[in-house]
């Protein structure tokens, strides 16, 4: 399967982007991302970006007020995918030129139109940013 | 178009200036009642108040945002799925996208529009394609599995899509075999999947690795012309040839593609073809050499990433030792990094490679370092740690090892502590150089972690010292000086009490040792202690009277007053003992015998466990008995069902629990190994016997009315399953065999693989390799036992001599006496099955050479699920079969706890290697598993299995597994066998949720008729 979800968490633990690629009900979600916030939050920069949870494993990275977690089967490639979140941020910051929380805030759906580019069923499917980015940018001049 | 949506901003923004949880609520829940009302009026009045698509986009965006936000969203699922049918791309996005973030593959809505996505899939808008295409990838099920395969596939292999479509089209593929894999026909399948891997997109391959490595791992020998292919993509990518501008990462190319195709090389089993092999390790090699380190993080992060798949690819090829060893370099480098996290994935990566043999004593350097991090002020990285001295521990580092677990348990936070405890435990007991040391550090742990020793661990003390006289003295001698301590666990009491009450006496010229003292320091804790430890304390008074010689009126007063106190306690287990003891202890000579120091435990592997087994089995009659069990503290399946969920018992050991049990070769088997370990000494008949005798003597005590079947039971029960769990004898670890020629590698793993596999090695010395070949057709089998003489001179007086399990007739043919040198001999074994069982045949075998007599007993791989075929059912077949067995015994049902974290394509993995046929779709909720197999006797030719797994995702230690067939012996069996592999193996963290399965605690609240302490 690979990524499970990938979630976006400001400082205070508010949930700014969620996206499951499996099933989960919501009181399932809403117990997993409490676990998670308490504890990936509390962990320091000197310590490592992966925390074991449950079964699976969590990789995370944190910009600024936002953390990007990602939560990963235990066989996973860490180092990957702590890249690739990175890839994403990266991708983001192309399109809104210095990403921030509000920008995730306010344009949800283009995150979710990005990340869709991305990531497909728990797999990797485009690393190549302009690629990521073109089916927006076509929107963006059509609106 | 966000800012054209001024709604939605404007609602974001009221959420993000509510100051706290409540207003959020209110504000949201006004959100909600809102679109409601939007979206019914327009179903009433379609013409009148029909909202806009771009209203409805409006609203659908708030719905989702809600729902992220964690509210329950219960309606308008039906708006969002029709803006999938809207003409315009916008509209039709939305739909699509918030589709699938709200619905799963079985909610009803989706078959609506099975028919508008298959028209976007097959239709000439390339941008619907993709928004199909993804959809269909994230949350299609069976049904569309079914319906749009066949298209897909078209879309992946032509030649006049585009890469954008065709990359989404693989991972669409990939979700819909993993629904069924009958979509993807294996035959034609392999070359095309071939083809795709000569791509020059990347994007496109990426996509299709991810495809193949599903494929691959449901079926590698069909897909094993993608290998060569799979070693070109790495070597195009490691070369930097042909790879666009945007595809390098940090000047890395696609480190993403090329972790993927180094993770799909790694389901091959091996890389046969020597030009391929070469150019691949040629690759593998300029990684491992020329991966720096660098300042820039992501450069690094990538390049490791890269680095660390790797490695992984070369321990799986089992590369030659040269690479090997620099391997264990490299890892040896990064566990002593600074950096957290290549320190952490050093750590990881060195606990797979203990895996490979011959690297054990290179790894074996590194322990300081390893020690280090487990005083690492990081949990990920302590656990790392952990898990690796756990793995590395052997014989010559166990004492050094537990020390360390020992120290740090102190100051271990909490969620760590169990682990630790239960690892310390199971280390001190497999690798024990003496027992004296054993017992050292069991005490140690409940001194400094007794809420984590469970009362399984502490048994096992008793039942060492009380098997080894020569540890008596000192067990109580430590036991005395930890009751000196302030503050002492209560588990510490119950253990100090009872070696103090049996051994105490042996003390008694010792300074702070005469009766009364020890009767003082015990009597200290009375006031505090909980009623199953009040038990114990009256047992061991009862001891400390017994032993007194002369009796010493003081202390006997004192004593009884106790015994009186108790009398009319309201615990009727303390109150019983109170008034027997004080009976008894008036009797003078009688108080002697009854009390007479407890006899070793026997080590015969519980005729219990089957008996209790029988119990479960046969149901409804003796539901009394069965109640009287539960009620009763222990029984043995109590023990089995325990044994791997809380963990207690190393690895080594289940498989011994499983073991026939009333077959004497098993006995021995455990006898011999026993022996060899030296620890335990062989049981003396009478000895066993008489305990018995004693528990018969006692029984009217306890049980009104003479000791009838099940009293009986009950008392050997409480035998067996008091210190003394079954097969919890064995404590020899496996390398310690009773022979001074060790065996290579673990010869219970061995097993463990024979029994999913056809062929393979059974057993392997410096001079002997006993490999199996077997071939199984309904219910006979053939297995080919090949013995080979590794050596230039001949192995002599080889015996081999067959030891079936009842329910197998089993041939073999004569083995030679002699083997001549570097000679293979073939011996075939015919195999007939009776009946379901889950017993196993063992092949005693033994040669000589030169001095050294080698005798082995080996498990022989003719297992229960041997006999099964899959045999997929459809639904016509399955409901009505499954309804026409009602329940028990031909039905049984079981919620089965500590179960291994599997997720639901594992398991189906894990039932298919074992034989049976998972039907998909046939349960419609998606956590639960069915599959069905067909069984093949002598007695009832073939017979079909129905096996049901619901599962619970919030929870998945936890499962509940149904089984029916037409033979209950078969239901239970296969049940039995079942669980066995479903249930986590205790070398991982012990399932919390295992704990209510416990006896309460076998020793006080039995019976005296089953009472150990008594004996």
């Amino acid at each position: 399967m690979g990524i499970r979800f990938v979630l976006l968490v400001n400082k205070q633990g508010q949930t700014r982007l969620a996206q499951y690629y499996e099933y989960l009900t919501l009181e399932e979600r809403r117990a997993l991302e409490g676990e998670i916030v308490r504890k990936c939050l509390a962990r320091t920069e000197q310590q490592c970006s992966f925390v074991e949870h449950r079964n699976y494993k969590i990789v995370y990275r944190r910009y600024a007020s936002l953390f990007f977690l990602v939560g990963v089967d235990n066989d996973e490639n860490e180092l990957a995918i702590l890249e690739f979140i990175h890839l994403l941020v990266e991708t983001m910051d192309r399109h809104f030129a210095n990403v921030c929380e509000l920008d995730i805030m306010f344009h949800l759906e283009k995150a979710h139109f990005m990340l869709e580019e991305m990531v497909m069923n728990g797999c990797i499917v485009e690393t190549s940013k302009t690629i990521i980015l073109t089916p927006i940018q076509l929107m963006d001049k059509a609106s | 178009m966000a800012s054209t949506m001024r709604g939605l901003s404007v609602f974001i923004s009221d959420i993000r200036n509510c100051q706290n949880k409540e207003q959020e609520r209110l504000r949201v829940d006004k959100e909600l009642g809102h679109v409601r009302t939007r979206f019914k009026n327009e179903k009433v009045f379609p013409k009148k108040q029909g909202l806009t698509p771009y209203e409805k986009k409006k609203y659908v965006w708030k719905m989702l945002y809600i729902y992220m936000l964690g509210y329950d969203v219960d309606f308008g699922h039906m708006e969002a799925v029709s803006l999938i049918s809207a003409p315009k791309y916008p509209e039709k996005q939305v739909g699509y996208i918030v589709t699938s973030c709200l619905l799963n593959e079985n909610h009803d809505f989706l078959r609506m529009v099975v028919n508008t996505v298959r028209n976007d899939i097959v239709g000439r808008n390339e941008t619907f394609q993709c928004l199909a295409l993804t959809m269909v990838g994230n949350i299609g099920g069976r049904e569309f599995a079914e319906s749009l395969a066949p298209d897909v596939q078209k879309l992946l292999v032509s030649s006049s899509c585009r890469p954008l479509v065709r990359k989404k089209a693989a991972l669409c593929l990939l979700r819909l075999f993993r629904k069924n894999p009958d979509v993807v026909n294996i035959d034609g399948w392999s070359d095309r999947m071939a083809q795709l891997l000569d791509e020059r997109d990347l994007g496109v391959l990426t996509s299709a690795m991810s495809l193949l490595v599903s494929l691959v791992s449901n079926n590698a020998d069909a897909y094993w012309n993608c290998v060569p292919k799979c070693v070109k993509v790495l070597e195009r990518l490691a070369r930097n040839h042909d790879v666009p501008q945007e595809y390098t990462y940090y000047g890395i190319p696609s480190p993403w593609l090329q972790v993927k195709t180094m993770r799909a090389l790694q389901y091959f089993p091996t890389i046969e073809d020597p030009n391929t092999r070469r150019s691949l390790f040629e690759v593998l090699q300029r990684i491992l050499m020329g991966t720096d380190v660098v300042k820039n993080v992501n450069k690094n992060n990538a390049s490791h990433a890269v680095l660390f798949e790797a490695l992984a690819l070369v321990m799986h090829l089992d590369a030659e030792k040269e690479m090997m060893s620099q391997c264990v370099a490299l890892l040896g480098k990064f566990i002593s990094v600074r950096e957290p996290n290549i320190r952490y994935l050093g750590l990881e990566n060195m606990t797979r490679m203990l895996m490979v043999t011959d690297v054990q004593d290179v790894i074996k350097r590194h322990q300081a370092q390893i020690i280090t991090s487990l005083k690492d002020p990081d949990i990920s990285i302590r656990r790392r740690s952990l898990d690796l001295l756990y793995g590395m521990c052997d014989i010559t580092n166990a004492k050094d090892i537990v020390e360390e677990l020992l120290q740090y348990l102190s100051t271990a936070e909490f969620a760590m502590r169990e682990e630790l405890a239960l690892k310390a435990a199971i280390l001190a007991e497999k690798f024990a150089p003496d027992l004296s040391w054993y017992v050292d550090v069991i005490l140690q742990l409940i001194d400094k972690a007794g809420d984590f020793v469970s009362d399984d661990i502490w048994y096992r003390v008793v039942q060492f010292v009380t098997n080894n006289e020569d540890l008596q003295p000192y067990a109580a001698a430590k036991a005395r000086v930890y009751l000196d301590k302030p503050a002492l666990h209560e588990t510490m009491v119950k253990v100090g009490a009872y070696l103090l009450g049996e051994y105490g006496h042996l003390l008694a010229r010792r300074p702070g040792c005469s009766p009364k003292e020890l009767f003082t320091v015990i009597n200290e804790k009375l006031p505090t202690v909980s009623p199953p430890t009040v038990a114990i304390l009256l047992s061991s008074y009862a001891k400390m009277l017994m032993h007194t010689h002369p009796p010493d009126p003081e202390l006997q007063d004192q004593i009884w007053a106790i015994f009186r106190k108790y009398e009319g306690y309201i615990d009727v287990e303390i109150q019983q003992r109170a008034v027997e003891y004080f009976a008894l202890s008036r009797k003078g000579a009688a108080l002697m015998d009854v009390l007479a120091e407890m006899p070793k435990f026997p080590e015969r592997q519980s005729a219990l466990l089957r008996k209790a087994e029988d119990i479960e089995a046969d149901t409804a009659e003796q539901s009394a008995t069965r109640l009287r069990n539960q009620q009763q503290t222990s029984n043995a399946l109590v023990v089995t069902d325990q044994i791997p969920a809380n963990g207690s018992l190393p690895v080594g050991q289940l498989s011994l629990v499983r073991m026939p049990s009333q077959n004497m070769e098993a006995s021995s088997l455990d006898q011999g190994k026993v022996q060899g370990y030296g620890a335990v000494k062989k049981v003396d008949p009478e000895s066993a016997s008489s305990s018995d005798l004693l528990g018969d003597l006692l029984s009217p005590l306890a049980i009104e009315g003479p000791p009838s079947g099940p009293t009986t039971l009950e008392q050997s029960q409480g035998l067996e399953t008091s210190p003394t769990s079954p097969g919890a004898l064995a404590l020899a670890p496996l390398s310690d065999q009773p022979n001074s020629i060790e065996s290579i590698g673990n010869i219970s793993e061995r097993f463990s693989a024979l029994c999913l596999k056809d062929s393979g090695v059974l057993y392997e010395d410096p001079h002997i390799q006993i490999g199996v070949k077997a071939e199984w057709k309904a219910h006979h089998g053939r297995l080919v036992l090949f013995l080979g003489n590794k050596n230039t001179s001949p192995l002599v007086s080889v015996q081999a001599l067959i030891l079936p399990p009842r329910h197998l007739k089993m041939e073999l043919s004569s083995v030679p006496e002699t083997i001549p040198p570097r000679a293979q001999v073939q011996c075939p074994l015919d195999i007939v099955n009776l009946q379901a069982s889950r017993d196993v045949p063992v092949l005693d075998f033994g040669y000589k050479f030169g001095s050294a007599v080698v005798n082995v007993k080996l498990r022989l791989p003719a297992v229960l699920n041997k006999f099964l075929q899959p045999l997929p059912v459809s639904a016509e077949e399955f409901f009505p079969y499954w309804k026409s067995i009602p329940g028990p015994p031909m039905k049984l049902q079981e919620v089965v706890r500590g179960v291994k974290p599997l997720s639901l394509p594992e398991m189906a993995n894990l039932f298919t290697s074992l034989h049976l046929a998972i039907s998909q779709g046939l349960d419609l909720n998606p956590n639960n598993l069915v599959a069905s197999t067909s069984f093949f006797s002598e007695n009832c030719r073939a017979m079909l299995c129905l096996i049901r797994v619901e599962t619970d995702p919030a929870d998945r230690s936890q499962l509940r597994l149904t089984v029916a067939s037409g033979d209950p012996i078969l239901t239970f069996e296969l049940k039995e066998l079942l669980k066995e592999y479903l249930i986590s193996i205790p070398a991982a963290t012990p399932a919390p949720a295992a704990h209510p399965l416990q006896p309460q605690s076998p020793l006080p609240s039995s019976a005296p008729n089953d009472d150990p302490v008594l004996g």
